[in-house]
């Protein structure tokens, strides 16, 4: 079987690698690059542990194959601190407890910044439908929901 | 360890505020490490090849082809273990079947390989030979005479003759006199409850690394709740030394309950001893759902008497709980804690555990107390608005207290039920108007807690910051938690102490992450832990003042001359003494090593607010209030988490969750698209109220807040749910085609 | 198995003939699921997402063409699209999540013939013609002509959806789409419905159309439902009517997402509710 070399920029860093046809973005993710912040939850789509945002657009890594990313600009949660700077998202959740065992966070944090990029005053109502996608089984979601708002409402007083 | 008699006055300066956990930075920027996160060098994938049948007798398996494929590094099937010792027998079977597949998903064999790929392919290679048999999941149809039987003669004495041989065993609680009871109610309300198996639902899957050399030494890499029982377990199964096997516990991404068993460590390690070689193992969604443990599904009679003033007379319930292929099912625990909130006069249980061809149960959060407190308080719920009482004050009528004897036996210490009774009736929630179609539901939950073995191990190193040693892996806090009890009976910052979860060959023994165990157990050990360190820093200031150490006491972080010497000479801080230690008799540590007894039981009450669409019978919630005794709340943000993510799984099981089986047994649903959790957009915020009523059996008065929470969401919800659509539910879940056929019916 | 990612339809096309196996990707969101599954082993993978106009919303005689690849989320950020189709956005809107949404296409739904496609009822009731491209050129086909049973569509081997075409909106109309799932999200319709409307300038319906999924083993036109409300204002009786039309037409069965009995009567449930929806739409609401 011949492998496929794939050019790509991850988290701003030019990166190449090779992957089996059949290899999803995830496995690319987590077994060739060793970035295995992104979860694998279901495989499925159904959980959302492992979003990413490709050229600027959330989607599930386990739903894109290793080879469409030629080309493409990929982010993951390990870019999302600036050095030893946390992303406000990241702050919030620590501190209003918005994370407990931690395994969902990665994937809810991809997708909480995705949405205070396309609106950044989001209702709590447009909060919980654009995060429905990313399944969480210890919070009952309340923390997290509220960090999220929380930041919004932060970030547009900084701005 | 008894309640500080100073805890009742004392400030607390570290426990009961919110400081940022150890484990955030990691886990919110991808560094944290689970199960599936690791690498060995020389590393295998591993896959496990499972039966698609839910009951067939294995004539034979064929790995030849498989063990022929090149890549193929190792196979293994139940043929690789030897007879395991009675008290994992089962555990072994339901890693890796014997002479039977019980139920769709069960293991049949595995494979290690140099990649993913070739392992998917060495799987198709082997061939299993088949005998397919009758199967059952209902528990009603399991109890019949003439269903398909799992075992034979595994029955205890406890099952009369003539029963069907599914039924594994029959437990009873409860004391008075039922039929007298019944004789003074003004109404005996009869009625059958059932609940569907739900799943924790953890979103991690379970995964490990094993390596295991030929000289009988292990490592494994795994995320459990509990490393200790996998070490021993495996070790069991795998005739080695436990002291030969060490485990390190990974970040654990949820479990609830169901990764306090093993289901692939022992074939990892199998695996891994065939191959030579490290063997990771990691589930797919579908085989976590498959193959790991469900909850059990319930058919539960109940019959209360009541009076007409709302005083219960008598109450009786029995319970039919479904645990799976193999016996243990929670139906002990069910049948004790189904009427465990009321002061009963007359009350009894029975309860019967039943096999079922389905995945083994495993413990889900408060094990076996939501179905039966469901079907109680559901009862309990349509008496009170019979005689057009007030539910709460029903509740607290025949409520329990302290010094009342609880169905299951014990009598109470200081108890929690009644303030949370008090505070949901107190709440604005309780009066707040209701809308067209909407209903409102409360319900109480009662969960044991449990203490258990437990070491902990608290070092001051030589710059004076402390590094906590504990055993338990952290799934909600607790990490956290230990810090701040350790710092603030140090009396130090928050800061300055870490905790870490250690591996096996650190510590002895401790139990599983369960039972809501750790704060209580493993903080009341670091707080012993820290009280010896402290002894032994008041000796080194005594060495150093030249006085006795009774005449040395710990104020505020330092070591202070008391009685007759008190100001004689200025206190020495911790970092001071540690930064001589090594003059003064070496390094300062103190450690714990304890059976953890006094728990102190836990109670909560529910309320909540639905809104039922009367045309396609669709539940929402509109707004929920959790009202439960803490204890002492360690760290409340936690606390909360815990009430609003228990409360949040019991409406998942209410209203959506089950496990769908076709008529052969194959389930219909092992993924999340089909296995419906609770999504963001289905809730609204879940409010808290955290009482503290102190555990008299710890320092601070710590309890379990865990498990509680998940206990009064079904009922809560039903009663709700029920008010709302003017017809009463009495099955799990209360999907929207049941509730609209309820509706049509009976409106 | 191979990925390819062809610069052109007709190399597109050349795979596609080339090998019985292939299979077309664009989001990929039901190809992966069923990838992983083992449901399918695919000699080649034809990624089509490089092609020339896959990614494009374009203005066509006063409709819209939709490219094939052209995601959920794309569709719902297009303000003329969003103006004209309503129900098609948001019936396309509903599939999966945020995450989905940033992948899923129409015509991957319409494709993968399951019954309970969201937006299929959508698109038939909008009058939505598909451009299926092949080695014998292209051809234009309505979307009710696609699906042929589940998991089957009509397309013959080599051919692939290269676009959808949405016609031009008439004055006075409006299409609305509704699902009933147990969950707010995340579910597979348990019962759809699209309805699309125009109305006289009394407001009486001039002309329906109603189709609903999830209830037989494609989508279901049901022309009795529109015959039903044809000439009427949307009263009560009117909406009865249309519902009980709705409910008669379908041809549930009972699976682990609802039962025969919940189908047919949220059927008509919904058809009703959807009918509201299209009809204040035509009267000029915005979505």
């Amino acid at each position: 079987m011949t492998q496929i070399h794939v050019t790509t920029r991850i988290n701003g860093d030019a990166t190449e690698f090779l992957c089996e046809a059949e290899e999803t973005l995830l496995d690319v993710l987590r077994d060739r690059l060793g970035l295995t912040g992104t979860k694998e939850g279901c495989g499925t789509g159904d959980c959302g542990a492992c979003s990413v945002l490709v050229d600027g657009r959330l989607v599930c890594s386990c739903l894109m194959l290793g080879a469409e990313a030629e080309g493409r600009e990929v982010s993951t949660i390990e870019g999302m601190a600036n050095g030893d700077r946390l992303h406000p998202l990241q702050q919030k959740f620590i501190e209003k407890a918005a994370l407990q065992c931690g395994i969902c966070t990665p994937g809810i944090l991809m997708a909480a910044k995705s949405l205070l990029e396309h609106n950044p005053d989001p209702s709590e109502e447009e909060v919980r439908y654009w995060l429905a996608g990313n399944l969480c089984r210890c919070t009952g979601y309340d923390k997290i929901i509220r960090a999220v708002m929380e930041t919004a409402a932060d970030l547009r007083r900084a701005s | 360890m008894a309640l500080d008699q100073s805890s009742k006055t004392r400030v607390f300066k570290v426990v009961g505020t919110r400081p940022d956990r150890p484990d955030g930075i990691d886990k919110v920027t991808g560094r944290a490490r689970f199960g599936a996160d690791v690498v060995a060098p020389g590393m295998l994938t591993g896959r496990i090849l499972r039966s698609p049948h839910a009951h067939a007798r294995i004539i034979g398996i064929d790995t030849s082809k498989a063990e022929a494929l090149a890549g193929v590094k190792a196979v293994v099937t139940r043929a690789d273990f030897g007879d395991a010792p009675d008290h994992v027998a089962d555990i072994l079977d339901n890693c890796m079947a014997g002479a039977k597949a019980l139920y769709d998903g069960h293991a049949v064999a595995a494979v290690a390989a140099v990649s993913a790929a070739v392992a998917r392919k060495a799987l198709r290679l082997i061939e299993v030979d088949y005998e397919v048999l009758a199967s059952v999941t209902d528990v009603d149809a399991a109890m019949q005479p003439g269903a398909p039987l799992l075992h034979e003669g595994r029955q205890q004495e406890t099952v009369p003759h003539g029963m069907s041989g599914n039924v594994m065993s029959r437990v009873e609680f409860g004391h008075g006199d039922i039929e007298a009871g019944l004789k003074q109610a003004d109404r005996v309300l009869s009625r059958t409850y059932r609940t569907a198996a739900t799943h924790q639902g953890y979103i991690e899957p379970h995964a490990c690394l094993a390596t295991m050399g030929p000289d009988g030494k292990g490592d494994l890499w795994v995320c459990t709740q509990g490393h200790y029982m996998v070490r021993n377990t495996c070790a069991a199964i795998l005739g080695l030394e436990q002291g030969q096997l060490r485990v390190t516990a990974s970040e654990i991404g949820g479990g609830f309950g169901g990764k306090t068993t093993v289901f692939l460590e022992p074939v990892a390690l199998m695996l891994s001893k065939k191959a030579g070689r490290p063997v990771k193992l990691v589930m797919s969604r579908s085989e976590v759902l498959r193959a790991t443990g469900p909850t059990s599904s319930t058919s539960i009679d109940v019959k209360i008497g009541m009076k007409k003033d709302g005083r219960i007379t008598a109450a009786f319930a029995e319970l039919r709980y479904q645990g799976g292929a193999y016996p243990g099912s929670p139906v002990d625990m069910g049948s004790m804690s189904a009427f465990a909130p009321y002061d009963l006069e007359n009350v009894k249980t029975v309860g019967w555990d039943v096999v079922t061809n389905r995945p083994k149960a495993a413990a889900y959060r408060a094990p076996g107390a939501p179905m039966a407190a469901y079907a109680v308080e559901s009862a309990i719920d349509e008496l009170a608005k019979g005689f057009d009482l007030d539910p709460l004050e029903v509740r607290l009528m025949n409520g329990a207290d302290e010094g009342t004897l609880a169905s299951y036996g014990p009598t109470y210490p200081a108890i929690g039920l009644k303030a949370t009774l008090k505070a949901a009736k107190a709440h604005p929630h309780w009066t707040a108007p209701l809308g067209k179609n909407q209903g409102r539901g409360v319900a109480c939950g009662f969960w044991f807690n449990f203490g258990g073995d437990t070491c902990v191990s608290l070092n001051v190193t030589p710059d004076g910051t402390v590094t906590v040693s504990e055993g338990n892996p952290d799934i909600g806090g607790s990490r956290a938690s230990m810090t701040m009890m350790a710092a603030e009976e140090l009396g130090i910052p928050y800061d300055q102490v870490r905790t870490i979860i250690a591996d096996t060959g650190s510590l002895g023994q401790n139990d599983v992450t369960d039972g809501s165990r750790v704060t209580f157990a493993v903080g009341l050990a670091t707080i012993e832990a820290a009280r010896a360190a402290k002894r032994e820093m008041c000796k080194r200031a005594a060495m150093i003042w030249g006085i006795d150490a009774e005449a040395v006491e710990w104020v505020d972080g330092a070591a202070c001359p008391a009685g007759p010497n008190a100001g004689k000479f200025p206190p020495m801080t911790l970092k001071e003494i540690a930064a001589i230690a090594s003059n003064t008799g070496g390094p300062v540590a103190g450690h714990c090593e304890v059976m953890a007894e006094g728990a102190g039981v836990s109670f909560a009450t529910h309320m909540v607010d639905v809104e039922v669409d009367p045309e396609t019978g669709a539940t929402k919630i509109l707004r929920y209030t959790v009202f439960q005794d803490a204890g002492k709340a360690v760290h409340p943000s936690y606390v909360e988490g815990q009430f609003q993510g228990g409360a949040v799984q019991g409406i998942g099981w209410a209203l959506n969750e089950e496990y769908i089986h076709d008529k052969d047994g194959i389930l219909q649903n092992p993924g999340f698209l089909d296995y419906r959790i609770p999504v963001a957009s289905d809730l609204p915020m879940i409010d808290t109220v955290i009482l503290e009523i102190p555990n008299p059996g710890h320092p601070y008065g710590v309890r379990g807040v865990g498990e509680t929470s998940i206990v009064p969401p079904l009922a809560a919800v039903c009663n709700a749910v029920s008010a709302a659509a003017g017809v009463r539910l009495t099955q799990l879940p209360m999907s929207p085609p049941r509730v609209l056929a309820a509706i049509q019916a009976g409106g | 198995m191979r990925y390819e990612a062809p610069q052109s339809i007709d190399a597109a096309v050349a795979l596609l003939v080339a090998e019985t196996g292939a299979h077309v990707l664009a989001g990929g969101t039901d190809l992966l699921v069923k990838l992983r599954a083992e449901m399918i082993e695919p000699e080649v993978i034809v990624d089509i997402k490089r092609i020339a106009g896959m990614k494009a919303i374009i203005a066509e005689n006063g409709g819209w063409r939709i490219g094939a690849a052209v995601s959920g989320a794309e569709m719902g950020e297009h303000a003329g699209l969003c103006a004209d189709w309503p129900g098609v956005v948001e019936a396309a809107g509903l599939i999966g999540s945020t995450q989905v949404q940033g992948r899923a296409t129409l015509a991957g739904n319409l494709c993968n013939a399951s019954p309970a496609a969201d937006s299929v009822p959508a698109m038939v009731v909008a009058g939505a013609v598909v451009r299926i491209v092949g080695p014998k050129g292209a051809r234009d086909v309505p979307v009710i002509e696609i699906p042929k049973s589940p998991g089957k569509t009509t397309l013959a081997p080599g051919e692939f959806i290269a676009s959808i075409f949405l016609p031009a909106r008439e004055a006075r109309s409006g299409d609305a789409y509704l699902r009933f799932i147990p969950r707010t999200e995340m579910d597979i319709a348990v019962v759809g419905c699209g309805v699309a409307l125009r109305l006289d300038p009394e407001g009486k319906v001039m002309a329906a159309r109603v189709a609903l999924g999830a209830v037989g083993p494609k989508v279901i036109v049901v022309a009795a439902a529109a015959e039903a409300i044809l000439g009427r204002a949307l009263d009560d009786a009117a909406l009865a009517d249309l519902a009980a039309a709705c409910s008669a037409a379908a041809t549930p069965i009972d699976d682990k997402r609802g039962t025969v009995d919940f189908r047919r009567h949220v059927s008509g449930v919904l058809a009703r509710r959807a009918a509201v929806i299209a009809q204040s739409r035509a009267k000029g609401a915005k979505a």
